[in-house]
């Protein structure tokens, strides 16, 4: 499957990587003709066949895709809408972030660089990264906050075992957006060698259409195979968004389609009330952040504001600059799902299809047993419902298990 | 021609370099950044520029981020900023302002633009701003006659430092090195290269800094360059010092140490 045609990727962002108000490029002189160099790099590449003819046999034989579209039709009973699940959490290394990877380690190669750089927050772009870092035999230096290296020890060692350096980092608040910070200073100092693989649709231009077009093919599998299912296009296409890379990749091929409706549910914490969130579209206001113009949780200083959920993959103040587009011309909805309730749909989802989702994959089944009966009364019957389900439960057993009570005592 | 045009004049006359001073405002304090700044501009340097502290600053380095880090902590507001620059700027020393975007374009970039210039500060120098994305700084900048400081990196290509250098007023900002802010032991082959490519497009004068801590290293970049910026080295005298009084000591001896290099440029 191809993962975009020149025209549709020139449609939008512009030429300088915006997204009507928001994206762009706020960053240090330095790093411009890095970034120059990776837009030529990636405009060369969507329209080069070889390029695609590479990619999409890497995603076919390395990481597993097309993943299944599943009819869940013991979920589809209990909540009132027919539920596909788009099995991302089946691909290799347990999410769609494998897309985005595969197609950022084959640019790295054609750039002649020999190293990437990423951050992590839960682990999981770290293990990625270290992954096709391996396969493609890059030099591979992960920046992991030393809070998230504590929480999340066993990633840690799964990035360790695949060859990458992680490196804790001590400032700021210790966490995602500092590990960010953090690379992006190592990028500035060492930009001729390496790559700075971003995990997500953000940051300055071109990573959030780069990283769209790399996983946009969720979406374009999502569509031709709710057709083949069901014989028509779904009511409605739900994801969780945190930077948001899973969720424009399932929706942009629907963007188009004005029957579908498109739903990105964000990571509410204990409620956006509460001001202990990570729900930068709702709770937020625009601002800058790591490059980009977007929807940023801060105080009215401009002061970066910790955010706080359950989910450490949803755990960012701010969000890629397309979703901030999307939210703004009104196309995508977004709304906030508390811990609570995206806890309840993971136990809701293990319970009914014997499937562990990753916590972040639970915020898009929460939203989604939220707005079933809304759809159904609009529609006068049953909505169909893409759920994009971006991650396993893998590496949140521990987090859910204590949650739930069921680990036993030491 | 602005204040720090006219600095640069002076010194230019006097064949020696400008010595920039750096230090983020409300750090450790925000009367701590105020008496630091006063003791910089009475030991010789000619320019003093506020850094706005930024709780995502991808542009400096550990000195810097410790230093902003005291300053939030201690609660200091964009406000306190003016106040400083204020302050500063009754010394007669010229007063910039260095700030990442951000906090400008919450506290709206105009209404800046005009309370910095009423407080007496002469300009921003923009570490996260390129021209390509500054509309409404270039205008607001126009409307209150404030300078515009852009960086050039040694990574600019010819027609990318070109365009920046055009949109300067004041002086250009040449980053020596690729990397963050932050004292290096050995000096920058890179600096003067690209200190004379920017003369090539440009007469306006050129500041050059990252890497510089010495009277030495401050002696060989005025061999070159227009103007030497300090930042890191000076901050860290009051970051590891025991009291304030010890550190303004200690800030006073490398501002004096500074202030001879500048004037004793390697030819």
């Amino acid at each position: 499957m191809s993962v975009d045609t020149p025209a549709a990727t020139v449609r939008y962002p512009d030429a300088a990587g915006h997204f009507g108000r928001f994206g762009g490029r706020f960053v240090p002189e330095a790093l411009v003709a890095a970034l120059d160099e990776l837009d030529g790099a990636w405009r060369t590449a969507i329209g080069d066949e070889a390029f695609q003819t590479e990619f999409a046999a890497l995603l076919r034989d390395y990481a597993g895709t097309p993943s299944l579209l599943y009819p869940a039709r013991r979920l589809s009973a209990k909540i009132g809408a027919q539920v596909l699940l788009k099995r991302e959490d089946l691909n290799h290394t347990g999410a769609h972030k494998v897309r985005n990877v595969l197609g950022q380690a084959l640019l790295t190669k054609r750039m002649g660089k020999r190293r990437v750089i990423a951050e992590t927050g839960a682990g999981q772009h770290g293990v990625a990264t270290a992954t096709a870092a391996a396969l493609f035999d890059l030099e591979c230096v992960v920046y992991m906050g030393e809070v998230d290296t504590q929480r999340q020890a066993l990633n840690v060692a799964r990035m360790r075992m695949l060859g990458a350096t992680v490196v804790p980092v001590t400032t700021g608040s210790r966490t995602l957006k500092d590990a960010m910070n953090e690379a992006m200073r190592d990028w500035v100092a060492n930009v001729d060698s390496t790559h700075y693989l971003i995990g997500t649709a953000a940051g300055p231009h071109p990573f959030p259409a780069l990283v769209r077009d790399f996983v946009r093919g969720i979406g374009d599998e999502a569509r031709q195979q709710c057709l083949d299912l069901v014989g028509k296009l779904p009511d409605a296409v739900t994801a969780c968004v945190g930077g948001g890379s899973n969720a424009l990749g399932v929706f942009h091929a629907f963007v188009d389609d004005p029957s579908v409706r498109l739903y990105g549910f964000e990571a509410g914490g204990d409620g956006p009330a509460t001001g202990r969130h990570a729900a930068s579209i709702t709770g937020g206001s625009s601002g800058v952040l790591h490059g980009t113009r977007t929807y940023v949780l801060q105080d009215a200083d401009g002061q970066t504001v910790e955010s706080h959920s359950i989910s450490a993959g949803l755990d960012y103040p701010g969000v890629g600059p397309e979703h901030a587009w999307l939210h703004d011309t009104g196309r995508a909805t977004y709304r906030p799902v508390n811990d609570a309730d995206a806890m309840a749909a993971f136990e809701l989802l293990c319970r009914t299809e014997g499937i562990i989702p990753a916590i972040e994959s639970s915020h898009a089944l929460a939203g989604t047993v939220a707005i079933a009966p809304e759809l159904a009364a609009e529609l006068g019957r049953e909505p169909v419902v893409v759920v994009n389900l971006s991650g396993r439960g893998d590496k949140d057993v521990h987090t859910a298990g204590e949650y739930f009570g069921v680990l036993d005592k030491e | 021609m602005s204040r720090i045009g006219v600095a640069y004049d002076r010194a230019r006359a006097e064949g020696r370099a400008v010595l920039v001073g750096c230090m983020p405002a409300g750090f450790p304090t925000v009367e701590g950044s105020i008496a630091a700044m006063t003791a910089m501009v009475e030991a010789g340097v000619d320019v003093i520029e506020v850094e706005i502290p930024y709780s995502d600053p991808v542009m400096d380095g550990p000195v810097i981020q410790r230093a902003s880090d005291i300053a939030l902590a201690g609660g200091v507001r964009v406000a306190d900023t003016l106040r400083i620059v204020d302050a500063v700027a009754a010394t007669g020393a010229p007063v910039v302002t260095m700030t990442y975007w951000n906090p400008i374009e919450q506290y709206g970039v105009d209404a800046f633009a005009r309370d910095l210039a009423a407080a007496g500060g002469t300009g921003l120098i923009t570490p996260d701003l390129i021209p390509d994305e500054a509309q409404e700084w270039l205008a607001a900048s126009d409307a209150y006659g404030l300078d515009r400081t852009f960086l050039v990196s040694p990574s600019s290509t010819d027609a990318r430092l070109q365009m920046t250098v055009e949109h300067c007023r004041g002086f250009v900002y040449a980053t020596a090195l690729m990397g963050v802010t932050g004292a290096r032991e050995r000096a920058s082959a890179a600096a003067p290269v690209l200190v004379s490519r920017v003369r090539a497009v440009t007469d306006l004068p050129v500041g050059v800094g990252l890497g510089i801590g010495s009277g030495e290293q401050a002696g060989t970049a005025a061999g070159f360059a227009d103007g030497v910026i300090v930042g890191s080295a000076l901050i860290r005298c009051l970051l590891d010092a025991a009291s304030l009084p010890a550190g303004l000591t200690a800030l006073r001896e490398l501002s004096t140490e500074l202030a001879a290099g500048v004037r004793t440029p390697a030819s």
